[in-house]
């Protein structure tokens, strides 16, 4: 007869040696490995970057795409006309290496380089633009971007709505196979800065059209073995939410001064993770960080925090039909009652640049003159004015943002102030992003929250919105006299002139504030310092074969 | 027996139609959709976008030539991803989300049965106390503080693991420890419940008055009493784990199914949606099933119910 004793040693060791085994296989498993990345003995280390990219990319098609994560890997797949400078994003050479403008500035001539070839050896010909922007235009595609060709060609947009059927009436034609000649509706001083993007970038269309054809968007052509670009990288691997990896390209012209051999593009999602992934080596660079860690870094590691202006508004957009903001004294007290030193420092935290005016100063040599000045003292004096003294009888009013933590934090903060200084209680609302966006384009809403980023470094994004009408102008503002200045703005024969045009247009906004400026955005993430060639620039845009890493 | 298990399969049918019809009109109701962004798209090219997608048809007949498609096999194409189908994305993240759910299940079983089992054995003792102590924890504890305290001491501190990632193998420790700590805890209470229960019952009393030793008493006669909670209790727990991954995967940056199922529905990505809720609604009613049948073979009584 066997004691409990007994019978307990004989137990434990089994229990013991399932516990054992799982531990031993955990620790084996530990020794396959800490880092993502390859690496073999005896040659010298590949330079490879490890890039955090935010969301999965939905497609890697120029054409069927509209994010920033796309465009990042984009701009290593494929090359236009024109490519960003990696200092200060002004237009340089790209495939184009020079170009001519007609005295009415409305014909570009561009002369392609004849070195330059697509991955699979073909060379690039101004045929195989001529056929992109053919693609781009063709309405069956649905290319969202499509109106950054069709605004300013002449041609383009009835192409598009189908009023016109012969694409050779259009302004785009190749005489011959390094020449492409642009026409345009009217002069646009910026539109070589606007070339940059990735809407004006070639697609290898002998390629997709193998594809299923090339009026749809999602064929296969953009698959891993399929895929045929003419950038600086091609493309290697795309595991869907794992990692999609290019390597450098053996036929791009530039090859010789390209840096990095491979980049591993990361779609990280959560912030958290990112900066998690960051510390353990596992990234280079993240494409954010959360805003409470900013302080620690900014104290224990400020070589690898790096925080930058970035061609942003940050507003709350106001809905002029409906009161009590229809009345443009309580939309100037609003705006003059809040703080906003005090909120980038204690709450922003980021070291953004508080906005008095719509116009980011500083823009392609542009500084508005005009600016929202006044104490709080005035904001009182005109809220009662507007027959709300100090607060009494003001209307409900709903601040619509959407769900997230530093909107909701910045959203709080400025309830708290108005309270403070005018004695007027807002409420706050808070829908998820698509629910938001609904409100805020069917204009079902009072106060909302607002974020732009310029599409190109030009004063003209930021101040193009705002005519009666406009696609992205949720304000219900019309205002004659500016949709007026916006059309001669168009016409100004020079920078000089336009940006005087563009003073006005600032006067006015800053005037009659249909929307309320809050701050310029930056963009803070962190970087190695191993990474070179990486500069800070305004759209926050990194030609990758300008960068490098130390390994 | 089959006979259940053939009635069971042919009520899923009907049941399955349902979730497909309610689903498929109430996300077509819920404000914004697939092309709500915040750049507005100008109309023509929205006009453009819905045409190739067929949202401009009548919704009635988008809903039947779902149902066609259906039939096929045919998921849709994802909205949000231009280049791929719902077919191949859930081929593609269901094995992912099944591995983590497995391992987990894996952990929960082995960690909680044996500490149950540890805790039955020496009721009372130091053990039992210890082992109880630290199922509670691991129940109090949300899998969302687990995650990062583990990511903290054991990657970025001590530099064993990755942050994140479902790169290497040594990726599945970190998520598969914290989604299957947290049901091992469960599962450990559970066991050593029903054991407890067991042991006191006379015939245990009787095989001791025989001379079994304390090992065949365990195993042989108590651990199948202790193991009918936790069988009853894994049927939603599987699928729990597996439709819940949603805050592992998050926190792990794991390529999995929960995460695409919660993504998909704040980018009113239709089809993806409804995919995926028939897949996760048809894996809970077989689970279900599996579990009943479970139950019966363990536990002879219920077969005269």
């Amino acid at each position: 007869m066997e004691t409990k004793t007994v019978g307990f040693c004989r137990l434990f060791p089994m229990g013991n040696r399932l516990l054992a085994l799982f531990v031993a296989a955990a620790l084996l498993l530990n020794g396959c490995g800490r880092h993502s990345a390859d690496s073999v003995a005896g040659a010298p280390p590949k330079k490879i970057l490890n890039f955090g990219n935010g969301t999965e990319p939905q497609d890697i098609d120029p054409q069927a795409v509209n994010g920033v994560p796309e465009f990042n890997i984009i701009l290593a797949l494929l090359e236009g006309l024109v490519s960003y400078d990696p200092h200060d994003q002004h237009p340089i050479p790209g495939v184009a290496k020079s170009w001519e403008i007609s005295p009415d500035n409305l014909v570009y001539t561009f002369h392609l380089r004849e070195d330059a070839k697509w991955s699979n050896g073909d060379p690039v010909t101004a045929q195989d633009f001529l056929l992109s922007y053919k693609r781009m235009l063709t309405p069956s595609l649905g290319a969202e971007y499509a109106y950054m060709i069709f605004n300013y060609v002449a041609g383009a947009k009835d192409y598009y709505d189908g009023k016109l059927k012969d694409f050779s009436q259009v302004g785009i034609k190749a005489p011959d196979a390094h020449t492409l000649q642009i026409t345009l509706t009217h002069p646009t001083p910026y539109l070589l800065k606007a070339m940059c993007h990735m809407a004006w970038f070639p697609v290898p269309v002998k390629v997709i059209a193998k594809f299923g054809g090339l009026d749809r968007k999602g064929t296969d052509w953009t698959r891993p073995g399929n895929f045929v670009g003419n950038g600086p990288f091609r493309l290697k691997s795309w595991q869907p939410n794992q990692r999609l990896v290019v390597e450098r390209s053996p036929t791009y012209w530039d090859r010789a001064n390209v840096k990095l051999d491979e980049i591993d593009f990361f779609p990280v999602e959560n912030a958290n993770a990112e900066e998690n992934m960051f510390r353990t080596g596992q990234l280079d660079i993240t494409s954010e960080l959360p805003p409470d860690k900013i302080p620690f870094y900014k104290r224990d590691h400020p070589d690898q925090l790096r925080i930058a202006p970035f061609l942003g508004l940050y507003f709350y957009s106001c809905n002029v039909k409906r009161p009590p903001l229809d009345n443009v004294k309580v939309r100037r007290a609003l705006a003059l009652a809040i703080d906003r030193e005090s909120l980038i420092k204690n709450v922003v935290k980021g070291d953004e640049q508080p906005a008095y005016a719509v116009s980011y100063p500083g823009v392609a040599g542009y500084v508005p003159r005009a600016r929202l000045t006044g104490t709080v003292d005035e904001a009182r004096r005109l809220l009662a004015e507007a027959g709300y003294p100090d607060g009494r009888g003001f209307p409900p009013l709903e601040l619509l943002y959407n769900t997230s933590e530093g909107h909701r934090a910045i959203a709080e903060a400025i309830q708290q102030m108005w309270k403070k200084n005018l004695n007027v209680d807002i409420s706050l609302h808070n829908e998820e992003w698509k629910v938001y966006l609904d409100a805020l384009n069917t204009k079902n809403y009072q106060l909302g929250r607002y974020g732009w980023i310029a599409d190109y470094i030009d004063p003209n994004v930021f101040l193009d919105l705002w005519e009666t009408g406009g696609g992205n102008n949720d304000t219900n503002w019309s205002d004659p006299e500016y949709d007026r200045l916006l059309a001669a703005s168009r016409a100004a024969p020079n920078d000089q002139d336009r940006y005087e045009i563009y003073q006005k247009m600032d006067a006015i906004l800053v005037d009659q504030l249909p929307i309320i400026p809050i701050y310029y955005y930056t963009r803070v993430h962190l970087v190695s310092p191993k990474v070179k060639g990486y500069w800070p620039t305004l759209l926050d845009m990194h030609p990758w074969q300008y960068v490098d890493i130390d390994r | 027996m089959l006979r259940f298990i053939a009635r069971r399969i042919l009520e899923t049918i009907p049941v399955l139609f349902v979730i497909v019809t309610v689903t498929f009109f109430m996300i077509r109701f819920v404000p914004g959709g697939p092309f709500t962004a915040e750049k507005a798209v100008t109309p023509e090219i929205l006009r453009n976008l819905e045409a190739h997608y067929g949202l401009d048809q009548p919704l009635w007949k988008q809903y039947f030539n779902y149902l066609g498609s259906l039939l096929h096999g045919d998921l849709g194409p994802s909205f949000k991803y231009p280049n791929r189908t719902v077919n191949e994305i859930i081929a593609e993240k269901l094995p992912v989300s099944i591995e983590l759910g497995t391992e987990a299940l894996l952990v929960a079983l082995v960690l909680g049965l044996t500490a149950g089992v540890f805790a039955a054995a020496r009721r009372n003792s130091w053990l039992d106390y210890g082992a109880s102590g630290l199922a509670m924890v691991g129940i109090c504890v949300p899998t969302f503080v687990m995650g990062p305290l583990l990511v903290l001491v054991c990657a970025i501190h001590f530099g064993w693991f990755n942050a994140s990632g479902w790169y290497t193998p040594a990726d599945r420790v970190l998520p598969a420890l914290t989604l299957g700590g947290y049901y091992a805890a469960y599962i450990a209470r559970l066991t050593r419940g029903g054991m407890l229960e067991v042991l006191n019952q006379d015939y245990i009393r009787t095989a001791r008055a025989k001379g079994a030793s304390e090992l065949r008493i365990i195993f042989r006669h108590a651990l199948r009493g202790g193991l009918l909670p936790v069988v009853a209790f894994l049927g939603p727990g599987i699928a729990d784990i597996l439709t819940g991954s949603f805050v592992i995967e998050t926190i792990f940056q794991i390529p999995g199914l929960g995460r695409e199922f919660v993504t998909s529905a704040f980018n009113r990505d239709y089809t993806l949606i409804t995919g995926t809720v028939i897949l996760y609604a048809a894996l809970i009613i077989a689970l279900n099933l599996v579990v009943d049948v479970v139950q019966v073979w363990l536990n002879p009584k219920l077969r005269f119910e």
